[in-house]
């Protein structure tokens, strides 16, 4: 991904974030609870289970639908992503040919089925770690993490990194675009060049950070980043955080999929 | 390379996780306890640069392909260890949220991978002797490259080791080894050398920016040998004791062990083994309910005709199937449902 | 009031790299004042308002402000009466909403949390700016920024500002509120500024800096209506006062 679209993709995820919708107004803990029993759900679920998992897409559908985030959007960054995952996930079709069953007439082998479980988990949880961030925003995410027992010393540094990432990444697309206009047909894109570039960033990074602490110190800072605390639980919260442990625990332990697709069998006949 | 959810298993996951907390843990202390005012906004905006930095590429030489900065190094030779390591924790963190690189459950291995091994083993034992003064270009040049390097191989190993023990993945030990490590080599010898001419850079054009940097971290600094020592010589045990267990639980568990690293193919002899492992940290954690591989401890030399995996035999698995294309539907539905119905009440901002 | 004095007497500075920035600076501001600080690029107008907050200390000379010697140990006490805006209100605006960023200096003066809401929402409402509350920074243009720094330093509510080029990044429009807002601030302001015609707008007096020394200290009408004195000190009249 080059850089500039990695930058306006970085601002379109915040903006999303920022807006008012009834999965933005939950709590932030119950969204980062919920994401992280959901994760540890689907990860649970054994190499050769891909039934199962199907069910579990109703969860970012419901976030992305209900938080008004395009859907395409994400599909985009979880493509962006993949590589690693399906890099190293394809070699279980080639390395696992086992046939394990016969589905109208073809025979598919273990590695397809643990193939198609490693990309389906990928999907569910990159797609559920962006929809956090997407119906959240980050500072709430970070205030969360706090409520829940992150060292304070680790929030802060979050909450400063994310303040200054926007200006920073607008102060490296300066240099970037400077470095565009001079640099052609992949000469002056080398390493020497980059390490300068770079250097100079850096330095006017410590400028700055210089300068932020001063302007710290003018407004009285004296070690301790001061905080009012704000969040309150609604029984609404609550709610929606028993009702994702129910859903999970229920399409986890008991093949829902099957079920459905006994119960469909049973109908037709 | 970055770890992702779907190659992990939750007990690899929360294991690494419990790890890198606790080293998270210990370096928030150590820097609330020693921290200078001034390392609060530095290590915010070092990370934000670390970010900005990563997004841009360059060309490597010879190959056309683009690279482009780790940081994990860089970070520690200017902020010290533990705020370099916070920071890189904070930078691994806002990429799996915002870029979803790497998953959320995989954060720790990330962090671990990427920020333990160069703040906290790298750093103050290759780079500081190596690097002294840091005065010598030279010195700092085989410093840098020697460090980041050693990093990466670390890390990337580690990779290869959490992905093969959460068993998602089919890969034999051997060939995922082979292609990690030579491609981790390439790039951190890469990036060993930008590491030291970005420093260099600032060293020349700014020195008393470094200087004050350097003035800037608590006073010791330093990462305490015996300390570090009694840590690694407890996981060693720990791994020891882990290995003799899995082979007495799993008598051919060595002869799978050697089988895979020289190539020979037995893959469901593969199979049980990770499956053993898998089932074996279930029986001594009770973690997560048996989940379907009871089969195999009934049947330990699977055959080809009648495979036992549940939901897999041929009755269940057109129910799947017919199941799964159901529910793919009725998920579908919901998603357009709400999506126009959010268009009709002029719900869009 | 003897607390709102700010008096500058021989202050010489000079930085890690032998620039000699300050070569005895010396004047006198009274309570309410409001004066300009002009002179050409590296004259020496920062310096001498980081001497106003104690990010600096004079090598020699003397810094009063209120009853206060600028020192080490009095710089903390100082920084409450003296609220600084420095030119790039992105480094001023450090706190992940504008709310939070406005509450930081109430906060840390020890208020409780009611006042702090009070001080905040008075301190916008002055800037116009309660819609932003919720935002964070780097959603904010250039102007809303402006606006929300000098809000930050209006909540602690201190006797004296003192602002570095405050309109440099401005449209006219947010220039022209500045300039009002500016002028409804009762206390003592020193603004360091290119822009002539702000300074000739809200400063009554103006000191022109050259080379480290005070150059001309007086009236604003008669120091920026000397063409002779500005255009020796790289600068030119006023655009108001410019025949056409």
């Amino acid at each position: 991904m080059n850089f500039h679209t990695q930058y306006f993709d970085l601002g379109r995820l915040d903006r999303l974030s920022y807006r008012k919708t009834a999965v933005h107004a939950l709590d932030p803990r119950a969204k980062v609870i919920a994401t992280g029993l959901f994760l540890v759900t689907v990860v649970s679920f054994p190499k050769y289970d891909v039934a199962g998992l199907i069910p579990f897409l109703l969860f970012p559908v419901l976030a992305a639908t209900l938080g008004e985030i395009p859907v395409g959007f994400i599909l985009r960054k979880v493509l962006i992503v993949s590589p690693f995952a399906v890099f190293v996930g394809i070699f279980n079709p080639f390395l696992d040919t086992r046939t394990v069953a016969v589905v109208a007439g073809l025979p598919v082998s273990a590695g397809w089925l643990s193939f198609a479980s490693i990309l389906l988990k990928f999907a569910l949880t990159v797609s559920a770690a962006l929809l956090l961030v997407a119906t959240t925003s980050f500072p709430g995410v970070c205030h969360a993490l706090r409520r829940l027992g992150c060292p304070s010393i680790f929030v802060s540094q979050l909450l400063f990194l994310y303040r200054y990432l926007f200006v920073l990444a607008e102060e490296a697309m300066r240099i970037v675009r400077a470095w565009d206009m001079r640099a052609f047909a992949g000469r002056g894109r080398g390493m020497t060049v980059f390490a300068s570039l770079v250097g100079v960033l850096l330095i006017r990074t410590l400028d700055r950070a210089e300068r932020i602490y001063q302007a710290m110190l003018c407004r009285g800072f004296a070690g301790d980043i001061p905080r009012l605390g704000t969040l309150r639980l609604k029984s609404g919260d609550l709610v929606f955080v028993a009702i994702t442990a129910v859903f999970l625990g229920a399409c986890r332990f008991f093949p829902v999929t099957e079920g459905i697709g006994l119960l469909a069998q049973g109908i037709w006949r | 390379m970055h770890m992702a959810d779907a190659l992990l298993s939750p007990a690899v996951g929360a294991t690494v996780w419990a790890g890198t907390a606790a080293v998270g843990g210990y370096a928030s202390k150590k820097l609330k306890v020693q921290i200078n005012d001034r390392m609060i906004p530095l290590m915010g905006v070092m990370g934000a640069f670390i970010f900005a930095a990563q997004m841009i590429n360059f060309t490597i030489p010879g190959t056309g392909s683009s690279g482009h900065l780790g940081g994990g190094m860089i970070l520690a030779i200017l902020l010290g260890p533990h705020a370099a390591f916070l920071t890189m924790a904070s930078v691994l963190t806002v990429q799996a949220l915002f870029f979803a690189d790497g998953g959320l459950l995989a954060l720790g291995c990330n962090i671990w991978n990427l920020g333990v091994y160069p703040c906290y083993l790298v750093y103050p034992f290759v780079y500081r002797p190596l690097a002294g003064e840091g005065r010598s270009p030279g010195r700092l040049l085989i410093a840098s490259v020697l460090s980041v390097v050693i990093a990466l191989q670390l890390g990337a190993f580690s990779v290869v080791l959490e992905t093969l023990l959460s068993g998602r993945s089919e890969l034999p030990f051997g060939a995922f080894v082979l292609l990690m490590q030579p491609i981790h080599l390439a790039i951190g010898i890469v990036e060993g050398f930008v590491t030291a001419g970005v420093i260099g850079y600032v060293a020349a054009a700014r020195p008393e920016i470094l200087a004050s940097v350097a003035a800037a971290r608590p006073v010791a600094a330093g990462v305490p040998l015996a300390k570090v020592l009694t840590v690694f010589a407890l996981l060693a045990v720990l791994t020891g004791g882990a290995f003799s267990w899995f082979a007495s639980t799993h008598p051919d568990g060595l002869e799978w062990a050697i089988e895979r690293v020289t190539g020979r193919g037995e893959l469901s002899e593969a199979e049980h083994g990770v499956a053993a492992v898998l089932r074996g940290l279930q029986e001594k954690t009770a973690f997560l309910p048996d989940y379907g591989f009871k089969a195999d401890a009934a049947e330990p030399a699977p055959e080809d005709s009648a495979p036992a995996w549940p939901g897999i035999e041929a009755g269940t698995s057109a129910a799947g199937v017919t199941g799964a294309a159901i529910v793919l539907v009725l998920v579908g539905l919901i998603g357009l449902g709400i999506r126009s119905a959010g268009r009709k009440t002029g719900s869009a901002p | 009031m003897s607390h709102h004095i700010i008096e500058f007497k021989e202050v010489c500075f000079r930085y890690p790299d032998g620039t000699e920035a300050l070569k005895g600076v010396s004047f006198r501001i009274v309570h309410g004042e409001s004066v300009g600080i002009v002179g050409a690029n590296g004259a020496g107008k920062s310096t001498l308002l980081q001497h106003l907050n104690g990010c600096l200390l004079p090598a020699s000379g003397q810094v009063t402000i209120g009853d206060l010697n600028l020192t080490a140990t009095t710089r903390g006490e100082i920084r409450r009466k003296v609220g600084s805006v420095f030119q790039n209100p992105d480094d001023q605006l450090f706190m992940p909403t504008v709310f939070d960023d406005v509450a930081f200096g109430p906060l840390n003066l020890g208020l409780d949390e009611a006042h702090v809401r009070e001080r905040v929402e008075s301190a916008l409402s002055r800037v116009n700016g309660l819609a932003l509350k919720n935002k964070p920074p780097h959603h904010l243009s250039a102007g809303e920024k402006s606006a929300v720094a000098i809000a930050a330093v209006m909540a602690m509510e201190p006797d004296i500002l003192a602002m570095d080029e405050p309109a440099a990044n401005l449209d006219p429009r947010s220039r022209r509120s500045l300039i009002g807002l500016l002028r409804t601030f009762r206390h003592s302001k020193l603004v360091a500024s290119h822009d002539l015609d702000l300074i000739l707008d809200v400063c009554e007096r103006c000191i022109v800096i050259g080379e480290g020394r005070v150059v001309a200290d007086g009236p604003s009408e008669d120091i920026l209506s000397n063409r002779a004195l500005l255009e020796a000190n790289n600068l030119e009249l006023p655009l108001s006062l410019q025949r056409r």
